[in-house]
């Protein structure tokens, strides 16, 4: 399960929104082993694509080393899919890193952002209930 | 002379759930031997086996890409901090985009 405050999600969908027409993306970061997200961390796209992301690495190494300053640890990666539904899609599948990590999608196919979860280890794809919290 | 080493979280479970180990090496990959040494579990997963980096990884040494110095054969002091971590990318591109009507 993915646990999101309300300022993590709204930080996440409006970083999606600000990044279009590209996808946007970011890292999370939190307890591995509740899910609990307490740190929302975007990050540049430097794949500057509406198809394609990649994390800007030297942005990684600095919210890697304020996450672990914070006790916490990057526990999961979000992307926005443009025109497409909140599912990972063979890419995002092939090159997920970690499947101890959470896999947060945002569709801005349509006027609403949708976002979902998933965990993925190797290619099997299971989604995640996600939970808000003030 | 002995180096810190940092672990993703992908990393740790094979070094015992350790987030930063201290290892021995005069370079980079000297670091990394030690550290595949000292956690077999480790191998093939920060070195390919063709003996480079590995495409998925990032190194870095203190705030530095070690790709964009020596590689491997860049050299650490004793005060000096590596980084391991994956690189995190993907995207839509496999699925078909809409076309507008």
């Amino acid at each position: 399960m993915l646990q999101l405050t309300d300022a993590v999600y709204n930080q996440m969908v409006a970083h999606c929104l600000v990044g279009l027409p590209d996808e946007a993306c970011g890292l999370l970061a939190g307890e591995l082993d509740t899910g609990l997200v307490a740190v929302c961390y975007p990050t540049r796209n430097l794949a500057a694509s509406a198809k394609l992301y990649t994390v800007d690495p030297k942005e990684h190494l600095r919210a890697d080393r304020d996450a672990e300053a914070k006790g916490y640890s990057i526990i999961g990666v979000f992307h926005s899919h443009t025109h497409t539904d909140a599912y990972p899609s063979p890419t995002d599948v092939a090159q997920a890193p970690d499947p101890g990590w959470h896999y947060i999608l945002v569709s801005l196919r349509d006027s609403v952002p949708v976002v979902r979860s998933y965990r993925i280890s190797g290619d099997a794809i299971e989604e995640e209930p996600v939970t808000l919290r003030p | 002379m002995p180096v810190t080493v940092h672990l993703p979280t992908v990393l740790r479970p094979h070094a015992g759930g350790a987030k930063t180990v201290t290892v021995e090496g005069a370079t980079v990959g000297e670091a990394l031997t030690s550290l595949t040494g000292e956690y077999p579990g480790l191998s093939g997963q920060v070195i390919d086996d063709n003996g480079s980096l590995h495409k998925f990884v990032n190194v870095y040494l203190n705030d530095d890409d070690v790709r964009y110095l020596d590689g491997l054969n860049t050299p650490v002091a004793a005060t000096d901090e590596i980084s391991i971590l994956p690189a995190v990318a993907g995207g839509a591109v496999d699925r078909a985009v809409p076309q507008p009507e």
